[in-house]
């Protein structure tokens, strides 16, 4: 049935996420934005609300609970709320668990869904991204080739969060014209990890280019995928969860300029009662809940276990415009404060340019 | 539990109503475009329906238990956007569900709902000098004997010529400002009671506008709308302002069925010439028309998913003034632009006569105007969100 409305469960699952990025994240992403880091602890304490693991069965260390790409949503919201890079960061082995989870075989799940769904945050990671010009996943540079039992995979990969501390990759690659998991260990030969990257937002979340050099992979570690799920489904999945994602960092910008309006006297009184700022607040108010909307509709869909194509297209366009028109207005509301990195309004800008181009940094 | 696809009554009435707007409505659609002013009488099969019900004031149950999630407001979004697709002309003149009917259903009285409930009413509210500022109205009401007395010039009201009576808002007293307005059902053959003109307008052409004036007009007294002693001050101008909470969804609504009916058909053309969306295209590998394409498809669903939720509000019973703004907002803005990028697109069939698109630009112009312009909606979203009162922020 229609409804707009968070049943119980998802209320609770929201409030206890806005109240540990309350709690850890508004007042430290700043900090961590300038140091390049997060703290483990932060991680870990996302880690233990236990929502990447949820819908893994307890047979390879999940909760068994029901798979709901709703609920992922609402969590990656709240989580992007307070700072994009942790929303990446505190997720991020979901991008590796999902994917085997949902397209590998048994041999496969049993060895190494384990590694990973317990109650440590252990960084996997995923490899999706490429460097240059003109990168599209469904058309990736990457290729493997079939040889001897093994696929030999060569090409460049770029935005590989936490490559360097992961003990494993899945890897995307074309393998005669179709695209391709891969699973590979880190000790793997032929996976060189060039230093991190320095890009304009998400400074908080390691990021490295990888090379593929005649990297040789046991053709067991392939993920087959099956009619329920392949490639083209997690593209849509982590489509879905960016737009999520855009969200709650645009929401983020919409509160604090919101907020700030109220409170900055120019002309002897708060320039919230100025029509011109007033005005560009509403927009972002409702281009804010726009986005959710589009991005719960796409969910919805999946949830429902509906083709959801053309919706999470739709749903991350439409994210990537509109969270670079919001958080372009949040600093335009500060005025020259908006250029000062004191006021989180320039890092939802800069984090936000990502929305429109990263793929695979999340998944509902 | 969140849930945003439709459930399948609702899937099944958006159906019901694409068939009748494609069969009924969109072919006498350029007919009436020209034929301005010219009663469409293919839309006297429609009188008969039944719009709206209600409970009598007296039967209500006093027990609130009863499930109020209704879906009369989703009912109305969906329909209002199917329909207009149709033509949007028709569906602001269709026989007896006129503005003046929803303000009847909301706030009349049992007697004025059983006299007037079968009858078409028009609503006037906009005069030359109260535009969006409405409660700067100047039609007086003045009480004389057992009738009332009223005074003044209402322009822009839909459905003029063809109504049986008209829902004039009036002030009862000037210097108490919004408090001193009142609803007044006015039947067309009143005594002062003129309709003076018939607009001439760039798009909406199937559906007549029209000024009425009034010189010493006298209606029975009993004509106030939801009766003058039981009205609490402020209940006359707010209870209109409360009808936008259901009428602001609609409308945007109205606009998104408009520019659907602009993007099927491009889509269509489109498809001709072998040019067919593919969503699994990234962004670099597609061409100008096709971006365009699918900035105006997300555009759309955004909007519409807004008036969903505005309209799924009001049928929870939850306060919904922000979002239904917030819906008109953004819909009656993106329908405009949607509208004329798509005549854009066709290029010389988005200009010529011969094709529905140019019509469908002229009509669709006016949603982003009446009902509230944009910058009204703007005005509620951002007092309500900042919290400003109206002498805060002007």
């Amino acid at each position: 049935m229609l409804s707009f409305n968070m049943s119980e469960e998802q209320t609770i699952t929201r409030d206890t996420v806005a109240r540990l990025v309350k709690d850890l994240i508004i007042d430290t992403a700043h900090e961590m934005d300038e140091a390049g880091n997060i703290p483990e602890e932060y991680i870990q304490a996302a880690w233990e609300l236990g929502a990447s693991i949820a819908a893994i069965p307890e047979a390879y260390g999940g909760y068994d609970m029901d798979y709901s790409p709703m609920m992922n949503a609402i969590i990656l919201e709240e989580l992007a709320y307070g700072d994009m890079a942790f929303a990446v960061a505190a997720t991020l082995p979901s991008m590796f668990i999902f994917p085997v989870y949902e397209m590998g075989t048994e041999e496969q799940k049993k060895k190494y869904l384990p590694l990973f769904c317990k109650e440590a945050y252990t960084p996997c990671t995923c490899a999706i991204n490429e460097p240059g010009f003109g990168f599209d996943p469904h058309k990736l540079k990457t290729k493997a080739v079939k040889k001897n039992g093994s696929y030999i995979l060569n090409g460049e990969k770029c935005f590989v969060p936490l490559a360097k501390e992961s003990s494993h990759f899945l890897i995307a690659a074309s393998c005669d014209g179709e695209n391709s998991f891969f699973i590979a260990d880190a000790e793997n030969a032929g996976i060189n990890i060039k230093k991190p990257e320095r890009n304009l937002g998400l400074y908080s979340l390691k990021t490295y280019e990888v090379a593929l050099d005649n990297c040789e992979i046991p053709a067991k570690n392939r993920l087959v995928g099956n009619s329920d799920c392949n490639y083209d489904k997690i593209i849509q999945k982590s489509a879905i969860a960016m737009s999520a994602i855009g969200t709650g960092v645009s929401r983020a910008s919409y509160e604090y300029a919101r907020d700030y309006a109220k409170e900055r006297i120019q002309f002897g009184e708060p320039i919230a009662h100025k029509q011109s700022i007033a005005f560009m607040i509403a927009e972002m108010a409702y281009e804010v809940e726009a986005m959710r909307l589009m991005t719960w509709k796409a969910a919805s869909m999946l949830e429902n276990g509906k083709d959801c194509q053309r919706d999470s297209f739709l749903a991350r366009l439409y994210a990537g415009e509109m969270s670079m028109k919001v958080t372009d207005h949040g600093i335009q509301v500060l005025g020259g404060h908006g250029f000062i990195r004191e006021h989180p309004v320039e890092r939802y800008y800069r984090n936000a340019r990502g929305v429109a181009i990263l793929h695979g940094m999340a998944i509902v | 539990m969140i849930n945003l696809e439709l459930s399948e009554d609702l899937k099944q009435y958006q159906e019901d109503m694409k068939v009748f707007a494609e069969t009924v409505f969109r072919p006498i659609s350029r007919k009436y475009d020209e034929a301005e002013h010219e009663y469409p009488q293919e839309l006297e099969d429609l009188r008969g329906m039944k719009h709206f019900d209600r409970k009598k004031k007296s039967e209500k149950p006093a027990d609130k238990s009863e499930p109020t999630s209704g879906k009369a407001n989703m009912r109305g979004v969906i329909s209002s956007e199917e329909i207009a697709w149709g033509d949007p002309s028709f569906l602001i003149s269709i026989p007896n569900a006129g503005l003046g009917n929803v303000a009847l259903v909301t706030s009349g009285s049992d007697e004025q709902f059983e006299k007037y409930g079968d009858k078409w009413l028009a609503m006037a509210i906009t005069e030359p000098n109260a535009g969006s500022d409405s409660k700067a109205m100047n039609t007086t009401a003045k009480l004389d004997g057992d009738d009332w007395v009223l005074n003044g010039e209402k322009i822009f009201v839909s459905c003029a010529d063809r109504c049986d009576a008209v829902v004039v808002m009036a002030t009862t007293d000037k210097s108490a400002g919004k408090e001193g307005i009142r609803s007044f059902i006015v039947d067309k053959n009143s005594p002062g009671f003129t309709l003076e003109k018939l607009e001439k307008k760039m798009g909406l052409r199937g559906s007549d506008t029209g000024t009425f004036s009034m010189t010493d007009c006298r209606i029975p007294k009993d004509n106030v709308l939801g009766g003058f002693e039981k009205t609490n001050k402020n209940k006359g101008f707010k209870g209109t302002m409360q009808t936008f909470d259901t009428s602001r969804p609609m409308v945007a609504a109205m606009a998104i069925g408009v520019a659907r009916a602009a993007l099927d058909y491009t889509r269509e053309v489109m498809a001709e010439n072998s040019i067919i969306p593919d969503y699994k295209k990234g962004s670099i590998n597609i061409s100008s028309i096709e971006k365009d394409f699918f900035l105006m498809e997300a555009n759309l669903e955004a909007a519409r998913l807004l008036s969903w939720k505005a309209a799924w509000m009001a049928d929870n019973k939850k306060p919904n003034s922000t979002e239904a703004s917030m819906a008109k907002a953004k819909a009656g803005r993106q329908g405009v632009l949607i509208t004329q990028k798509c005549c854009e697109l066709l290029g010389p069939m988005g200009l010529s006569t011969k094709h529905l698109a140019e019509k469908w630009l002229r009509d669709v112009r006016v949603m982003d105007i009446f009902e509230g312009t944009g910058q009204i909606q703007h005005l509620i979203v951002a007092r309500n969100i900042l919290e400003l009162s109206s002498t805060q922020l002007k």
